[in-house]
Protein backbone atom coordinates (compact mmCIF):
# COMPACT_ATOMS: atom_id res chain seq x y z
CA UNK A 1 0.00 0.00 0.00
CA UNK A 2 3.26 2.38 0.49
CA UNK A 3 5.54 2.91 -2.03
CA UNK A 4 9.21 1.94 -0.92
CA UNK A 5 10.55 5.32 -0.14
CA UNK A 6 7.35 5.86 2.45
CA UNK A 7 9.02 2.63 4.06
CA UNK A 8 12.49 3.76 3.80
CA UNK A 9 11.58 6.83 5.27
CA UNK A 10 8.93 5.49 8.06
CA UNK A 11 11.93 2.64 8.94
CA UNK A 12 14.81 5.04 8.78
CA UNK A 13 13.02 8.56 9.58
CA UNK A 14 15.57 11.41 8.76
CA UNK A 15 15.83 14.08 11.52
CA UNK A 16 14.01 12.59 13.96
CA UNK A 17 13.70 14.84 17.68
CA UNK A 18 14.35 17.80 19.24
CA UNK A 19 16.32 20.81 19.19
CA UNK A 20 16.23 22.22 23.01
CA UNK A 21 17.13 25.78 21.85
CA UNK A 22 15.00 25.95 19.03
CA UNK A 23 14.54 29.51 17.30
CA UNK A 24 11.14 28.28 16.52
CA UNK A 25 8.86 25.67 16.87
CA UNK A 26 5.42 24.94 14.86
CA UNK A 27 2.90 22.11 15.99
CA UNK A 28 -0.49 20.97 14.03
CA UNK A 29 -3.15 18.15 14.86
CA UNK A 30 -4.71 16.97 17.22
CA UNK A 31 -4.32 13.61 19.04
CA UNK A 32 -7.87 12.85 19.15
CA UNK A 33 -7.86 12.90 15.41
CA UNK A 34 -4.76 10.16 14.98
CA UNK A 35 -1.51 12.75 14.05
CA UNK A 36 0.37 15.44 15.53
CA UNK A 37 3.22 16.86 14.15
CA UNK A 38 6.31 18.97 15.59
CA UNK A 39 8.66 20.99 13.98
CA UNK A 40 11.82 22.27 15.33
CA UNK A 41 14.10 24.80 13.59
CA UNK A 42 17.37 26.48 14.09
CA UNK A 43 17.86 29.34 11.83
CA UNK A 44 20.35 31.53 10.77
CA UNK A 45 20.69 34.35 8.15
CA UNK A 46 17.17 33.36 7.18
CA UNK A 47 18.00 29.58 6.20
CA UNK A 48 17.08 26.69 7.66
CA UNK A 49 20.65 25.00 9.14
CA UNK A 50 19.05 22.46 11.26
CA UNK A 51 15.54 20.83 11.39
CA UNK A 52 13.59 18.45 13.76
CA UNK A 53 10.79 16.78 14.05
CA UNK A 54 8.53 14.94 16.42
CA UNK A 55 5.33 12.90 14.83
CA UNK A 56 2.35 10.77 16.73
CA UNK A 57 0.87 9.12 14.04
CA UNK A 58 0.79 6.74 11.32
CA UNK A 59 3.22 5.52 8.46
CA UNK A 60 2.06 8.25 5.94
CA UNK A 61 2.64 11.00 8.71
CA UNK A 62 6.06 10.00 10.11
CA UNK A 63 7.55 9.56 6.40
CA UNK A 64 6.17 12.97 5.18
CA UNK A 65 7.04 14.45 8.18
CA UNK A 66 11.14 12.99 7.97
CA UNK A 67 10.60 13.98 3.96
CA UNK A 68 9.53 17.68 4.94
CA UNK A 69 12.69 18.00 7.27
CA UNK A 70 14.87 16.70 4.19
CA UNK A 71 13.05 18.88 2.13
CA UNK A 72 13.10 22.09 4.42
CA UNK A 73 16.78 21.88 5.55
CA UNK A 74 19.65 24.53 4.28
CA UNK A 75 16.58 26.21 2.55
CA UNK A 76 16.23 29.44 2.95
CA UNK A 77 12.65 30.94 5.14
CA UNK A 78 10.83 32.03 1.64
CA UNK A 79 12.15 28.77 0.04
CA UNK A 80 11.02 26.82 2.45
CA UNK A 81 7.49 28.58 2.71
CA UNK A 82 7.15 27.04 -1.16
CA UNK A 83 6.81 23.38 -0.19
CA UNK A 84 3.28 22.05 -0.63
CA UNK A 85 1.73 18.93 1.10
CA UNK A 86 1.76 17.64 -2.93
CA UNK A 87 5.47 18.44 -3.13
CA UNK A 88 5.87 16.20 0.18
CA UNK A 89 3.30 13.55 -1.56
CA UNK A 90 5.42 13.95 -5.29
CA UNK A 91 8.81 13.48 -3.61
CA UNK A 92 7.63 10.11 -1.92
CA UNK A 93 6.10 8.27 -5.04
CA UNK A 94 2.68 9.47 -3.63
CA UNK A 95 0.73 8.46 -0.52
CA UNK A 96 -2.38 6.16 -0.91
CA UNK A 97 -5.26 8.25 -1.58
CA UNK A 98 -7.12 7.55 2.47
CA UNK A 99 -3.57 9.07 3.55
CA UNK A 100 -3.03 12.06 1.84
CA UNK A 101 -5.10 14.42 4.81
CA UNK A 102 -1.06 13.67 6.47
CA UNK A 103 0.92 15.27 4.03
CA UNK A 104 -0.92 18.39 4.61
CA UNK A 105 -0.01 18.31 8.09
CA UNK A 106 4.25 18.19 7.19
CA UNK A 107 3.94 20.93 5.05
CA UNK A 108 1.46 22.85 7.52
CA UNK A 109 4.25 21.98 10.63
CA UNK A 110 6.60 23.21 8.65
CA UNK A 111 5.20 26.71 7.79
CA UNK A 112 3.46 27.13 11.58
CA UNK A 113 7.39 27.06 12.58
CA UNK A 114 8.69 29.36 10.45
CA UNK A 115 5.37 31.59 10.85
CA UNK A 116 6.15 31.40 14.66
CA UNK A 117 10.04 32.34 13.87
CA UNK A 118 8.47 35.69 12.17
CA UNK A 119 6.55 36.30 14.91
CA UNK A 120 8.52 36.08 17.03
CA UNK A 121 10.97 38.42 15.16
CA UNK A 122 8.54 40.95 14.91
CA UNK A 123 7.94 41.13 18.84
CA UNK A 124 11.91 41.21 18.99
CA UNK B 1 11.95 -13.97 6.69
CA UNK B 2 10.37 -15.72 9.74
CA UNK B 3 6.26 -14.89 9.20
CA UNK B 4 4.10 -14.88 12.48
CA UNK B 5 0.28 -15.19 11.99
CA UNK B 6 -1.81 -13.72 15.09
CA UNK B 7 -4.81 -12.55 12.98
CA UNK B 8 -6.90 -15.35 13.48
CA UNK B 9 -9.44 -12.97 14.52
CA UNK B 10 -9.44 -11.65 10.73
CA UNK B 11 -9.44 -14.76 9.19
CA UNK B 12 -7.75 -18.48 9.66
CA UNK B 13 -5.65 -20.85 7.57
CA UNK B 14 -7.92 -23.57 5.69
CA UNK B 15 -6.96 -27.03 7.57
CA UNK B 16 -5.06 -29.11 5.09
CA UNK B 17 -7.79 -31.87 5.57
CA UNK B 18 -10.69 -29.22 5.27
CA UNK B 19 -8.58 -28.16 1.97
CA UNK B 20 -8.10 -31.57 0.22
CA UNK B 21 -12.52 -31.91 0.79
CA UNK B 22 -13.30 -28.96 -1.03
CA UNK B 23 -10.21 -29.38 -3.77
CA UNK B 24 -12.30 -32.91 -4.53
CA UNK B 25 -15.60 -31.01 -4.44
CA UNK B 26 -13.84 -28.55 -7.07
CA UNK B 27 -12.33 -31.19 -9.35
CA UNK B 28 -13.49 -34.86 -9.14
CA UNK B 29 -17.47 -34.66 -7.72
CA UNK B 30 -18.15 -31.00 -9.25
CA UNK B 31 -21.98 -31.93 -10.06
CA UNK B 32 -24.33 -29.51 -9.73
CA UNK B 33 -26.20 -30.69 -6.42
CA UNK B 34 -29.42 -30.11 -7.64
CA UNK B 35 -28.60 -32.16 -10.79
CA UNK B 36 -31.11 -36.11 -10.65
CA UNK B 37 -27.87 -37.80 -12.13
CA UNK B 38 -25.25 -39.45 -10.98
CA UNK B 39 -22.57 -36.34 -10.83
CA UNK B 40 -25.36 -34.14 -9.09
CA UNK B 41 -26.75 -36.92 -6.55
CA UNK B 42 -23.05 -37.48 -5.36
CA UNK B 43 -22.42 -33.38 -4.47
CA UNK B 44 -25.86 -33.72 -3.01
CA UNK B 45 -25.00 -36.64 -0.46
CA UNK B 46 -22.24 -35.10 0.89
CA UNK B 47 -23.60 -31.34 1.05
CA UNK B 48 -26.77 -32.16 3.13
CA UNK B 49 -24.03 -34.17 5.43
CA UNK B 50 -22.18 -31.05 5.98
CA UNK B 51 -25.73 -29.86 6.94
CA UNK B 52 -25.70 -32.56 9.69
CA UNK B 53 -22.49 -31.77 10.50
CA UNK B 54 -23.32 -28.17 11.56
CA UNK B 55 -26.83 -28.92 12.90
CA UNK B 56 -24.64 -31.19 15.41
CA UNK B 57 -22.23 -28.39 16.01
CA UNK B 58 -24.77 -25.71 17.41
CA UNK B 59 -27.07 -27.93 18.69
CA UNK B 60 -29.84 -27.41 16.74
CA UNK B 61 -33.01 -30.03 16.26
CA UNK B 62 -33.30 -30.29 12.67
CA UNK B 63 -31.04 -29.98 9.51
CA UNK B 64 -34.01 -27.54 7.89
CA UNK B 65 -32.99 -24.91 10.07
CA UNK B 66 -29.26 -24.56 8.17
CA UNK B 67 -29.32 -22.55 5.54
CA UNK B 68 -25.73 -21.97 3.87
CA UNK B 69 -24.76 -18.60 2.10
CA UNK B 70 -21.53 -16.63 1.69
CA UNK B 71 -20.47 -15.59 4.67
CA UNK B 72 -21.28 -13.82 8.01
CA UNK B 73 -21.74 -10.91 6.72
CA UNK B 74 -24.99 -12.55 4.18
CA UNK B 75 -26.26 -14.76 7.23
CA UNK B 76 -26.41 -11.33 9.09
CA UNK B 77 -28.34 -9.83 6.26
CA UNK B 78 -30.41 -12.52 5.93
CA UNK B 79 -31.13 -12.76 9.70
CA UNK B 80 -32.24 -9.17 10.52
CA UNK B 81 -33.79 -8.20 7.54
CA UNK B 82 -35.19 -11.27 6.85
CA UNK B 83 -36.98 -11.59 10.52
CA UNK B 84 -37.46 -7.44 10.49
CA UNK B 85 -39.70 -7.72 6.90
CA UNK B 86 -41.43 -10.67 8.12
CA UNK B 87 -42.68 -9.37 11.54
CA UNK B 88 -43.11 -5.44 10.35
CA UNK B 89 -46.78 -6.09 11.09
CA UNK B 90 -46.60 -7.00 14.62
CA UNK B 91 -44.18 -3.86 15.43
CA UNK B 92 -41.19 -1.90 13.85
CA UNK B 93 -38.68 -2.14 16.76
CA UNK B 94 -35.14 -3.65 16.86
CA UNK B 95 -32.32 -3.31 19.53
CA UNK B 96 -28.85 -4.29 19.31
CA UNK B 97 -25.51 -2.97 20.44
CA UNK B 98 -22.40 -0.11 19.60
CA UNK B 99 -19.97 -3.05 19.79
CA UNK B 100 -21.78 -5.10 16.87
CA UNK B 101 -19.69 -6.37 13.51
CA UNK B 102 -20.56 -3.86 10.65
CA UNK B 103 -22.18 -6.27 9.06
CA UNK B 104 -25.15 -6.18 11.49
CA UNK B 105 -24.50 -2.08 12.66
CA UNK B 106 -24.90 -1.33 9.07
CA UNK B 107 -28.16 -3.39 8.46
CA UNK B 108 -29.28 -1.91 11.17
CA UNK B 109 -29.09 1.18 10.10
CA UNK B 110 -30.38 0.89 6.69
CA UNK B 111 -33.69 -0.68 8.41
CA UNK B 112 -33.76 2.79 10.15
CA UNK B 113 -33.76 4.25 6.99
CA UNK B 114 -36.64 2.01 6.05
CA UNK B 115 -38.35 2.94 9.01
CA UNK B 116 -38.04 0.63 11.86
CA UNK B 117 -37.19 1.92 15.08
CA UNK B 118 -33.42 0.80 16.45
CA UNK B 119 -32.23 1.62 19.46
CA UNK B 120 -28.24 1.17 20.05
CA UNK B 121 -27.44 -0.02 23.51
CA UNK B 122 -24.15 1.79 24.91
CA UNK B 123 -22.06 -0.68 26.55
CA UNK B 124 -19.81 -0.38 29.62
CA UNK B 125 -16.00 0.44 30.02
CA UNK B 126 -15.65 -4.09 29.04
CA UNK B 127 -17.95 -3.93 26.21
CA UNK B 128 -20.43 -5.45 27.75
CA UNK B 129 -24.00 -4.76 28.10
CA UNK B 130 -26.37 -5.82 31.19
CA UNK B 131 -29.53 -8.32 30.66
CA UNK B 132 -30.96 -4.99 32.46
CA UNK B 133 -29.93 -2.69 29.45
CA UNK B 134 -31.67 -5.14 26.98
CA UNK B 135 -35.29 -5.59 29.22
CA UNK B 136 -35.11 -1.71 29.96
CA UNK B 137 -34.96 -1.14 26.03
CA UNK B 138 -37.90 -3.42 25.46
CA UNK B 139 -40.95 -1.76 23.97
CA UNK B 140 -44.50 -3.14 23.06
CA UNK B 141 -42.89 -2.68 19.44
CA UNK B 142 -39.69 -4.64 19.63
CA UNK B 143 -39.79 -7.50 17.26
CA UNK B 144 -35.96 -8.39 16.95
CA UNK B 145 -32.62 -7.94 19.31
CA UNK B 146 -29.63 -8.57 17.72
CA UNK B 147 -26.73 -9.10 20.09
CA UNK B 148 -23.33 -10.53 18.92
CA UNK B 149 -21.92 -13.66 21.13
CA UNK B 150 -18.02 -12.32 21.47
CA UNK B 151 -16.76 -9.24 19.85
CA UNK B 152 -14.50 -10.01 17.16
CA UNK B 153 -12.51 -6.53 18.50
CA UNK B 154 -11.84 -6.78 21.90
CA UNK B 155 -12.97 -10.83 22.41
CA UNK B 156 -15.26 -9.78 25.04
CA UNK B 157 -18.45 -12.12 25.28
CA UNK B 158 -22.12 -11.40 26.00
CA UNK B 159 -24.10 -12.96 28.20
CA UNK B 160 -26.55 -14.47 25.79
CA UNK B 161 -28.02 -16.93 27.25
CA UNK B 162 -29.37 -14.64 30.28
CA UNK B 163 -30.58 -12.20 27.89
CA UNK B 164 -32.14 -15.16 25.42
CA UNK B 165 -33.91 -16.23 28.75
CA UNK B 166 -35.24 -13.07 29.97
CA UNK B 167 -36.39 -12.20 26.23
CA UNK B 168 -38.08 -15.80 26.16
CA UNK B 169 -40.10 -15.24 29.41
CA UNK B 170 -41.95 -12.11 27.64
CA UNK B 171 -45.47 -12.48 26.84
CA UNK B 172 -44.14 -10.80 23.32
CA UNK B 173 -42.42 -12.86 20.87
CA UNK B 174 -39.30 -11.15 20.15
CA UNK B 175 -36.72 -12.99 17.94
CA UNK B 176 -32.87 -13.21 19.11
CA UNK B 177 -30.28 -13.31 16.88
CA UNK B 178 -26.53 -13.82 18.05
CA UNK B 179 -23.88 -13.19 15.48
CA UNK B 180 -21.45 -15.84 16.75
CA UNK B 181 -19.01 -15.73 14.23
CA UNK B 182 -15.91 -15.17 16.53
CA UNK B 183 -17.64 -17.43 19.48
CA UNK B 184 -18.06 -21.14 17.35
CA UNK B 185 -15.29 -23.27 18.09
CA UNK B 186 -14.37 -21.65 21.05
CA UNK B 187 -17.09 -21.05 23.15
CA UNK B 188 -19.74 -23.69 23.63
CA UNK B 189 -22.49 -22.77 21.03
CA UNK B 190 -25.89 -24.42 21.25
CA UNK B 191 -28.98 -22.53 20.35
CA UNK B 192 -31.03 -24.06 23.31
CA UNK B 193 -28.62 -23.15 25.90
CA UNK B 194 -28.13 -19.81 24.45
CA UNK B 195 -31.92 -19.63 23.95
CA UNK B 196 -31.52 -17.58 20.07
CA UNK B 197 -34.06 -18.08 17.47
CA UNK B 198 -31.29 -17.19 14.54
CA UNK B 199 -27.63 -17.69 14.79
CA UNK B 200 -24.97 -16.86 12.45
CA UNK B 201 -21.59 -17.85 11.53
CA UNK B 202 -18.67 -18.04 8.99
CA UNK B 203 -16.15 -20.52 7.71
CA UNK B 204 -13.18 -18.10 7.28
CA UNK B 205 -12.50 -17.95 10.92
CA UNK B 206 -12.78 -21.58 11.98
CA UNK B 207 -10.28 -23.42 9.85
CA UNK B 208 -12.89 -23.34 6.61
CA UNK B 209 -13.26 -21.50 3.57
CA UNK B 210 -13.73 -18.35 3.08
CA UNK B 211 -17.02 -16.88 1.51
CA UNK B 212 -19.07 -19.54 2.91
CA UNK B 213 -21.60 -18.67 6.21
CA UNK B 214 -24.45 -20.54 7.80
CA UNK B 215 -27.71 -19.09 9.27
CA UNK B 216 -29.73 -21.07 11.80
CA UNK B 217 -33.26 -20.15 11.75
CA UNK B 218 -35.22 -22.12 14.33
CA UNK B 219 -38.65 -23.58 13.43
CA UNK B 220 -41.33 -21.66 13.78
CA UNK B 221 -39.68 -18.11 13.60
CA UNK B 222 -41.35 -15.66 11.47
CA UNK B 223 -38.84 -14.79 8.60
CA UNK B 224 -38.69 -14.19 4.86
CA UNK B 225 -36.44 -14.52 2.81
CA UNK B 226 -34.26 -11.66 1.46
CA UNK B 227 -33.03 -12.98 -2.12
CA UNK B 228 -35.15 -14.64 -4.39
CA UNK B 229 -34.50 -17.18 -7.60
CA UNK B 230 -34.59 -21.11 -7.38
CA UNK B 231 -35.40 -23.79 -4.37
CA UNK B 232 -32.51 -24.22 -3.39
CA UNK B 233 -31.72 -23.61 0.87
CA UNK B 234 -35.56 -24.31 1.20
CA UNK B 235 -35.66 -20.99 -1.04
CA UNK B 236 -34.09 -19.20 2.26
CA UNK B 237 -31.20 -18.80 0.06
CA UNK B 238 -31.54 -19.32 -3.90
CA UNK B 239 -28.83 -20.06 -6.27
CA UNK B 240 -26.55 -22.75 -6.95
CA UNK B 241 -24.74 -24.00 -3.66
CA UNK B 242 -21.07 -23.76 -3.12
CA UNK B 243 -20.80 -27.28 -2.41
CA UNK B 244 -17.33 -27.51 -2.04
CA UNK B 245 -17.34 -24.67 0.83
CA UNK B 246 -20.24 -26.27 2.40
CA UNK B 247 -19.07 -29.40 2.52
CA UNK B 248 -15.29 -27.85 3.70
CA UNK B 249 -17.56 -26.13 6.49
CA UNK B 250 -18.77 -28.75 7.82
CA UNK B 251 -15.93 -30.54 7.92
CA UNK B 252 -14.59 -27.85 9.68
CA UNK B 253 -16.88 -26.47 11.95
CA UNK B 254 -17.18 -30.47 13.34
CA UNK B 255 -13.67 -30.63 13.88
CA UNK B 256 -13.58 -26.80 16.02
CA UNK B 257 -16.19 -27.95 18.29
CA UNK B 258 -14.31 -31.45 18.78
CA UNK B 259 -11.16 -29.66 19.67
CA UNK B 260 -12.79 -26.76 21.44
CA UNK B 261 -12.26 -27.56 25.12
CA UNK B 262 -8.41 -28.35 24.57
CA UNK B 263 -8.16 -25.32 22.26
CA UNK B 264 -9.46 -23.39 24.23
CA UNK B 265 -7.51 -24.12 27.22
CA UNK B 266 -4.08 -23.75 24.97
CA UNK B 267 -4.88 -20.61 23.65
CA UNK B 268 -5.82 -18.99 27.67
CA UNK B 269 -2.31 -20.49 28.63
CA UNK B 270 -0.97 -18.30 25.66
CA UNK B 271 -2.66 -15.67 25.83
CA UNK B 272 -2.41 -14.89 29.64
CA UNK B 273 1.56 -15.05 29.00
CA UNK B 274 1.35 -12.59 26.51
CA UNK B 275 -0.63 -9.93 28.32
CA UNK B 276 1.25 -10.36 31.06
CA UNK B 277 4.52 -9.99 29.42
CA UNK B 278 3.28 -7.02 27.38
CA UNK B 279 1.88 -5.34 30.48
CA UNK B 280 4.50 -5.85 32.84
CA UNK B 281 6.94 -4.57 30.00
CA UNK B 282 5.54 -1.88 28.14
CA UNK B 283 4.45 1.54 30.88
CA UNK B 284 1.70 3.17 29.74
CA UNK B 285 -0.24 -0.08 28.17
CA UNK B 286 -3.56 -1.10 28.99
CA UNK B 287 -5.72 -4.32 28.27
CA UNK B 288 -8.60 -3.48 26.56
CA UNK B 289 -12.11 -5.80 26.88
CA UNK B 290 -13.13 -7.93 29.65
CA UNK B 291 -10.09 -9.66 32.08
CA UNK B 292 -11.80 -12.93 31.98
CA UNK B 293 -15.23 -13.12 29.91
CA UNK B 294 -13.15 -12.75 26.99
CA UNK B 295 -12.36 -15.03 24.03
CA UNK B 296 -9.36 -17.65 24.83
CA UNK B 297 -7.02 -16.38 22.10
CA UNK B 298 -8.03 -12.71 21.93
CA UNK B 299 -6.13 -9.58 23.87
CA UNK B 300 -6.32 -6.26 22.53
CA UNK B 301 -4.18 -3.38 24.01
CA UNK B 302 -3.91 0.26 23.75
CA UNK B 303 -0.68 1.56 24.20
CA UNK B 304 -0.38 5.43 25.00
CA UNK B 305 1.62 7.79 22.88
CA UNK B 306 1.74 5.96 19.99
CA UNK B 307 -0.66 5.23 16.69
CA UNK B 308 -1.64 1.88 15.76
CA UNK B 309 -0.79 1.46 12.07
CA UNK B 310 3.05 2.40 12.65
CA UNK B 311 3.16 -0.29 15.35
CA UNK B 312 1.45 -2.73 12.60
CA UNK B 313 3.68 -1.87 9.97
CA UNK B 314 6.75 -1.94 12.25
CA UNK B 315 5.54 -5.69 13.07
CA UNK B 316 5.19 -6.52 9.79
CA UNK B 317 8.67 -5.72 9.11
CA UNK B 318 9.52 -8.40 11.34
CA UNK B 319 7.28 -10.56 10.16
CA UNK B 320 4.52 -10.48 12.60
CA UNK B 321 0.87 -10.18 11.32
CA UNK B 322 -1.56 -8.23 13.69
CA UNK B 323 -3.95 -5.87 13.51
CA UNK B 324 -4.95 -2.52 14.66
CA UNK B 325 -8.79 -1.89 15.53
CA UNK B 326 -10.54 -4.10 12.69
CA UNK B 327 -8.96 -5.27 9.77
CA UNK B 328 -12.56 -3.56 8.26
CA UNK B 329 -11.95 0.05 9.60
CA UNK B 330 -7.86 0.17 8.37
CA UNK B 331 -9.95 2.33 5.51
CA UNK B 332 -11.26 4.72 7.60
CA UNK B 333 -9.55 7.16 10.15
CA UNK B 334 -11.84 7.32 12.66
CA UNK B 335 -10.50 5.24 15.41
CA UNK B 336 -12.59 1.59 15.94
CA UNK B 337 -16.41 2.16 16.99
CA UNK B 338 -16.02 -0.66 19.25
CA UNK B 339 -13.26 0.95 21.88
CA UNK B 340 -14.60 4.50 21.56
CA UNK B 341 -18.18 2.63 22.59
CA UNK B 342 -16.08 1.06 25.57
CA UNK B 343 -15.42 5.00 26.42
CA UNK B 344 -11.80 4.64 25.88
CA UNK B 345 -10.87 8.73 24.73
CA UNK B 346 -9.94 8.72 21.16
CA UNK B 347 -6.12 9.65 21.06
CA UNK B 348 -5.57 6.26 23.07
CA UNK B 349 -7.62 4.30 20.94
CA UNK B 350 -5.65 5.17 17.85
CA UNK B 351 -2.88 3.14 19.88
CA UNK B 352 -4.77 -0.08 19.55
CA UNK B 353 -3.77 -3.35 18.65
CA UNK B 354 -5.19 -6.93 18.16
CA UNK B 355 -3.75 -9.63 18.98
CA UNK B 356 -5.34 -12.84 18.16
CA UNK B 357 -4.31 -16.60 18.24
CA UNK B 358 -4.58 -20.09 16.38
CA UNK B 359 -4.23 -23.42 16.74
CA UNK B 360 -0.62 -23.61 15.23
CA UNK B 361 0.92 -20.50 17.50
CA UNK B 362 3.83 -21.59 19.80
CA UNK B 363 4.62 -20.10 23.01
CA UNK B 364 7.93 -19.55 21.43
CA UNK B 365 6.06 -17.29 19.13
CA UNK B 366 4.72 -15.37 21.99
CA UNK B 367 8.30 -14.59 23.19
CA UNK B 368 9.42 -13.49 19.28
CA UNK B 369 6.28 -11.02 19.23
CA UNK B 370 6.43 -9.21 22.67
CA UNK B 371 10.40 -9.07 21.89
CA UNK B 372 9.96 -7.78 18.97
CA UNK B 373 7.25 -5.21 20.35
CA UNK B 374 8.73 -4.23 23.66
CA UNK B 375 11.32 -2.06 20.91
CA UNK B 376 8.74 -1.14 18.58
CA UNK B 377 6.58 0.93 20.94
CA UNK B 378 10.17 2.19 22.63
CA UNK B 379 11.22 3.98 19.14
CA UNK B 380 8.13 5.42 18.13
CA UNK B 381 7.31 6.59 21.54
CA UNK B 382 10.54 8.48 21.33
CA UNK B 383 9.07 9.62 17.69
CA UNK B 384 6.60 11.07 19.22
CA UNK B 385 5.41 14.70 20.37
CA UNK B 386 3.32 13.31 23.06
CA UNK B 387 5.50 10.63 25.24
CA UNK B 388 7.18 14.46 27.45
CA UNK B 389 3.77 14.30 29.26
CA UNK B 390 1.88 17.76 29.53
CA UNK B 391 -1.57 18.26 27.37
CA UNK B 392 -1.12 18.95 24.22
CA UNK B 393 -2.17 22.34 22.74
CA UNK B 394 -5.27 21.31 20.38
CA UNK B 395 -4.37 23.04 17.01
CA UNK B 396 -6.73 24.32 13.85
CA UNK B 397 -5.91 21.21 11.90
CA UNK B 398 -6.26 21.38 8.28
CA UNK B 399 -5.78 18.15 7.62
CA UNK B 400 -8.25 16.70 10.28
CA UNK B 401 -11.38 19.21 8.85
CA UNK B 402 -9.93 17.71 5.54
CA UNK B 403 -10.65 14.55 6.26
CA UNK B 404 -14.18 14.94 7.98
CA UNK B 405 -14.99 16.37 4.69
C1 LIG C 1 -18.19 -10.67 14.67
C2 LIG C 1 -18.15 -10.80 13.18
N1 LIG C 1 -19.31 -10.85 12.49
C3 LIG C 1 -19.31 -10.97 11.15
C4 LIG C 1 -18.16 -11.07 10.41
C5 LIG C 1 -18.24 -11.15 8.91
O1 LIG C 1 -18.02 -12.43 8.41
P1 LIG C 1 -17.65 -12.65 6.90
O2 LIG C 1 -16.25 -12.13 6.74
O3 LIG C 1 -17.73 -14.12 6.67
O4 LIG C 1 -18.62 -11.91 6.07
C6 LIG C 1 -16.93 -11.03 11.09
C7 LIG C 1 -15.66 -11.13 10.33
O5 LIG C 1 -14.89 -10.20 10.24
C8 LIG C 1 -16.93 -10.89 12.50
O6 LIG C 1 -15.77 -10.84 13.18
S1 LIG D 1 -2.07 9.73 10.83
FE1 LIG D 1 -3.68 10.47 9.68
S2 LIG D 1 -4.08 9.06 8.14
FE2 LIG D 1 -2.10 9.00 8.84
Amino acid sequence: MYSEKVMDHFTNPRNVGEIPDADAVGQVGNPSCGDIMKIFLKIKDDRIEDIKFQTFGCGAAIATSSMVTEMAKNKTLDEALKITNKAVAEELDGLPPQKMHCSNLAADALHAAIENYRQKQKGA
Amino acid sequence: MRRVYFDHAATTPVDPEVAELVMKYMTESYGNPSSVHSFGREVKKPLEYAREQVRKAIGAAHVGEIAFCSGGTEAANMALRGAAYANRQKGNHIITTAVEHHCVLTTCEQLAKEGFEVTVLPVDQYGRISVEDVANALTDQTILVSIMHANNEVGTIMPIAEIGKMLKSQERRIIFHTDAVQSIGKLPVDVDQLNVDMLTFSGHKIYGPKGIGVMYLRRGTWWQPIMYGGGQERRRRPGTENAPAIIGLGRAVEMAVANREEEAEKLTKLRDKLVDRVLSSIPNSRLNGHPTERLPGHASFCFEFVEGESMLLSLDMQGIAISSGSACTSGSLEPSHVLLAMGIPKEIAHGSLRVTLGKYNTEEEVDYFVDNLIPIVERLRKMSPLTGGGACTPCACAGCDQSKK
